[in-house]
Order: structure tokens, then sequence, then C-alpha cells
């Protein structure tokens, strides 16, 4: 290892606060792995991000649901440039929002591919894969393995 | 037309000409030039000015800090920030002031040094505040180009829309900025390289910043500013210039919504007010001015504005459809060169209205004759996610 090298701190991914009160419940909800979301008990709307209160009524009753983690890539776009610290070096990188079965999209990373220029696609069925950390997990999609 | 409502209009502009001033002016300076030109312009003074307007992407309590710096005690205050539109937003906000009598002369101003603070604005990270979406998305990597690109593949994808025609956009606003100096200047300070007119496949040939956007579909980062003198028309009819009058408005908010369409932006909810107050339909506009701060931006906004229906855009801007002499119907596109190839420091929004104004003054560089409708639209935010729309539709005396 070259003098350079040592002197190079380890770049890591941009985290999330877990002191952002509202969303918060859901980065707590990722160190058990799951992909939590709101759904209004009284009035039926699935909120996306979470916050706390309901966008759908002014009596809202937010209840936690746990996402089965299918879901489809509605866009996406391959990231040749980027000057950000952790990501320029990962380019070329795929980010997508994908939509879950349960109806919510979010935007993420598509992983799991060797050439993210040629294998990922709108439409393309994927899964949920954590990427770990000390204090959350990330979530990030691969394509399902086909069967 | 004659029974339109024409109750107050452009009556001064001013484009500040350096897009590098080398760290030797700041923002607030550029502001205070550019609002002593476009009050000259108007034959107006400091004094004449009762009403301030800024997008507070300066300090907080902008109106405050701008009233004490110009020397003007104004008696409307408004610090709408709502990204690039927000110039959209002011002229409307000023126009409604002005019926309402609160004011007679309005001044909006704009200062940036985005270029000389090296603002990595297309390819940077995200921003350190702790909005709970900014906590939901960071962690992504997201840049600016790939919030844009990602509209752009959802379009091809659904709509069959091609690079080679997302690339007239950038040839025709190219072709309009090799006949505006200051343009040229602004490419050259700038160390654009080969600077010429471009053809569809120097676009597509450039490297791929964000898939399927090039660099040749992406806009410059450069210094700038302007002023907009807006007034009552008992003083514009004092004025130096002709009066540019404001027809109608429209604003709008779009944010991302499961299932939503993410190709239809906040244009399609604004620019239906704005044309309906006007009285008028989009084939009557001569002047496009339409937010390019990527190729996308305006073939999606061409659609919302009701220039072409949804999907067509990719059809509609091609064989050179959007240059200011192409003969046949619809609009010249961005005649300064626009955000792609003249001027972009971050927020655009106040180049659409001064070059409407140009136009419809007869003072362009790539003038379209006899323009006597135009229509500028401002897109703030993030085309692909959370935006604000504004739209002005502007005519002759």
């Amino acid at each position: 290892m070259t003098e350079a090298n040592k002197q190079d701190k380890p770049v890591a991914r941009p985290l999330p606060k877990l002191t952002e009160l509202d969303t918060q419940a859901f980065w707590q909800g990722t160190q058990a792995k799951e992909f939590r979301y709101q759904q209004c008990a009284n009035c039926g709307t699935l909120v996306w991000h979470p916050r706390a209160h309901c966008t759908g009524c002014v009596d809202g009753d937010l209840r936690w649901h746990v996402s089965k983690g299918l879901g489809e890539i509605y866009t996406f776009s391959v990231v040749r440039l980027s000057y950000h610290p952790f990501f320029r070096g990962k380019a070329p990188y795929a980010v997508a929002y994908v939509d879950l079965d349960e109806g919510l999209r979010f935007l993420t990373n598509v992983t799991g591919v060797d050439d993210p220029l040629t294998e990922v696609h709108i439409g393309q069925r994927v899964e949920l894969v954590w990427e770990e950390h000390e204090e959350l997990n990330i979530p990030l999609v691969r394509p399902v393995s086909k069967r | 037309m004659m029974s339109q409502a024409r109750d107050a209009a452009i009556v001064g502009i001013y484009e500040y000409p350096s897009r590098d001033v080398e760290g030797r002016l700041n923002p607030l300076q550029i502001k205070a030039a550019s609002a002593a030109k476009a009050l000259a312009d108007a034959g107006l003074n400091w004094s004449d000015v009762d009403a301030i307007y800024d997008a507070s992407e300066g300090a907080p309590m902008s109106g405050l800090m701008l009233s004490e710096y110009f020397g003007i005690r104004p008696s409307v205050i408004d610090t709408t920030g709502v990204g690039g539109s927000s110039y959209e937003f002011h002229a409307a906000h000023a126009r409604r002031a002005i019926r309402e009598g609160k004011c007679n002369v309005a001044l909006l101003t704009y200062g940036s040094t985005a270029h000389s603070n090296a603002m990595a604005i297309g390819a940077g990270g995200r921003g350190g505040s702790l909005t709970p979406t900014d906590n939901m998305e960071s962690f992504a990597g997201q840049t600016l180009v790939a919030n844009y690109a990602m509209v752009a593949r959802r379009h091809m994808h659904d709509y069959g829309t091609t690079s080679a025609q997302l690339a007239e956009i950038a040839t025709a606003t190219r072709y309009h900025a090799m006949r505006n100096p200051q343009a040229v200047r602004a490419m050259q300070d700038l160390e654009f390289m080969d600077i010429r007119e471009t053809t569809v496949d120097d676009v597509v040939n450039s490297r791929l910043i964000a898939d399927p956007l090039h660099l040749l579909d992406c806009c410059m980062i450069s210094d700038g500013g302007g002023a907009v003198v807006i007034a009552s028309p008992e003083v514009a009819s004092q004025c130096a210039k002709s009066p540019v009058w404001i027809l109608g408005t429209g604003e709008a908010t779009k944010y991302p919504q499961n299932g939503a369409d993410i190709t239809i932006s906040a244009g399609a909810q604004s620019a239906p007010v704005a044309f309906g107050e006007a009285g008028i339909t989009p084939r009557e506009i001569d002047i496009a001015m339409i937010y390019d701060s990527f190729s996308i931006t305006v073939l999606t906004l061409l659609e919302d504005l009701g220039f072409c229906g949804k999907g067509e855009g990719g059809a509609y801007v091609a064989g050179g459809r959007m240059r200011f002499d192409h003969p046949g119907d619809g609009p010249a596109l961005n005649t300064d060169g626009g955000g792609l190839s003249s001027n972009h420091p971050g927020m655009r929004g106040i180049f659409l209205l001064l070059e409407a104004t140009r136009q419809l003054r007869g003072e362009s560089t790539s003038q379209v004759a006899d323009a006597s409708l135009a229509i500028a639209h401002g897109n703030g935010g993030m085309l692909g996610a959370r935006h604000t729309a504004g739209t002005v539709i502007l005519a002759k005396d």
C-alpha cells in the first residue's frame, strides 16, 4: 500500500439521520431489515414518504405496515458523473424510482448487476436487498433472479 | 386583443453581460448594478420603486436587507423563493399588487456567482439540510442531471422519444446563441470547446452525463444576473420604452406521488390558467421562452404548455422547427441561446422575461418579425421530483 493510499480515508455513503422526526421510525425499522410504510386506517391513504400526519384526511389514523419487498422499476438513470466524494468512485451506477407492490414509490440504487448500462430496464421486477451499516440498513434493490 | 386587461407591464430590463466575474463581484453587486440599468432603461429612478421582489436565495430576510442595500422604502415586499421559476411568480404577484393599487413600480433582481464559486450544481451531492425528503433520498446519490434523465428515460419508454429528438432542442438554442454576442462571449469565458453551431450528431455523440442525457443536453453553469421593472399603466405610459403587457399568469407545484406520471410537469396545471386569463391559445404564441435546464425540460414543457399533445414533443421539435427563422407555424424557442448556450447561473427564470421582452420590443439578436405574443415558463426545483411552475403570457403594446 502506498503512502497516498494510507492517507485516503474511506468515504462512506451519506446515511440518513435517525434524529429526523418524520422519518426516524422508518429508519429504526431498517435495523430489523423491515421496509415500513404508513397507511391511514381512517381514509385508506397510503402515505409516502413517512410523516406524522395523514395527507388524505384531517382526522387521520396512520398505521405502520411492512412491505413484502417486491416491486418494479418505474424509471432510472445510470449516473456517469458525480462530484460527490462517495458516489464519484461508484460511477457508473443506477439510480431508480421503484414502485413496490404495495403501491409506494421510492428512490434507490439498483445493485446486483454486472453492467447497469445494459442490465437495468423500466418494468424490471426487483427485490429489496439491504446494505448493512452500524445503526441502520439501506434499502437497495436488485433484479429478481430468473427461475 | 383590445378587450384584454392591460393592468401591468414590463417597462425596464437589463441582463448582466458577464458570465464569469472571476470573483470580483458578489451577487448583491450584480443585483444592484442590474437594477440601476433596468430602471434607467425605463427612465425611472430608485426613488420610484415601491415594491421589491426577491427569491431570497442569498440570505434570510432578503426583503429587508435588499431594501436597505438599494436604499428604497417599498410598501410591497415579496420574497417568494421557489427555485428558478421564482421570477415568473414575482411577475404574477407584481401584476396582482399593481392591479390592487398597492404599488406602481415593482423591481425584480437576480445575481449569482455560481461559476466563480465552482458550484457543482448538476453533478454535485445533495445539500446537508435535514428535510424528511432529503433524509429518505440522499443515500441514493441521485445527481440533478440524473433526476432529469429519469424523466427522459420514462418519456422514451412511454412514447418512443429519441436522443436525436432531444438534441433538436440543444441545436436550436445553440443556433440562437451563435447570433447573440453575449452568449458567444459567455461560452468563451466559460471555456466551451469548439464554439459553433451544433448538429444533432454533435449532441448525441457528446459524452453521457446521466443516461440518457449527454453533455450538450445540459445547461451551462455561469455567473450572471439581471433585473426587471414592472409598472402600472399610468407609469408605463411615461416610460422610455414601449410597455410589454402581462396578459396572464399561472402558478403550480408538483412533487413525487405514488403512481404519478413523471413525464407530466407542474406546467400542465399552471399553463391553462395563464392562457385562460390571457384569452389566447398556444397556437398564437410567437416566442416560447421555456426554462432549458436540460433538453428534456423543454420537450416535456412544450407538451404541458399545449404546443403539442403529451408524447408528441419529440416529433414536434424535429427538423429545426424551434429556430427563429424556421418557416411555418409554431413559436421560436429561447432566442437568446437559453440556459443551454447563453446564461444559467442556477436560477434562469428572470432571463425568460428579459428575452421575451426584447422580442416584443424588437430588440433580440434573433428577432422574429412582428413578434406580438410570448410565453415565459419557469420550472423551479427538479423536473423529475419536486418542482414549481410559473407561466407568464406577455404581449407587445
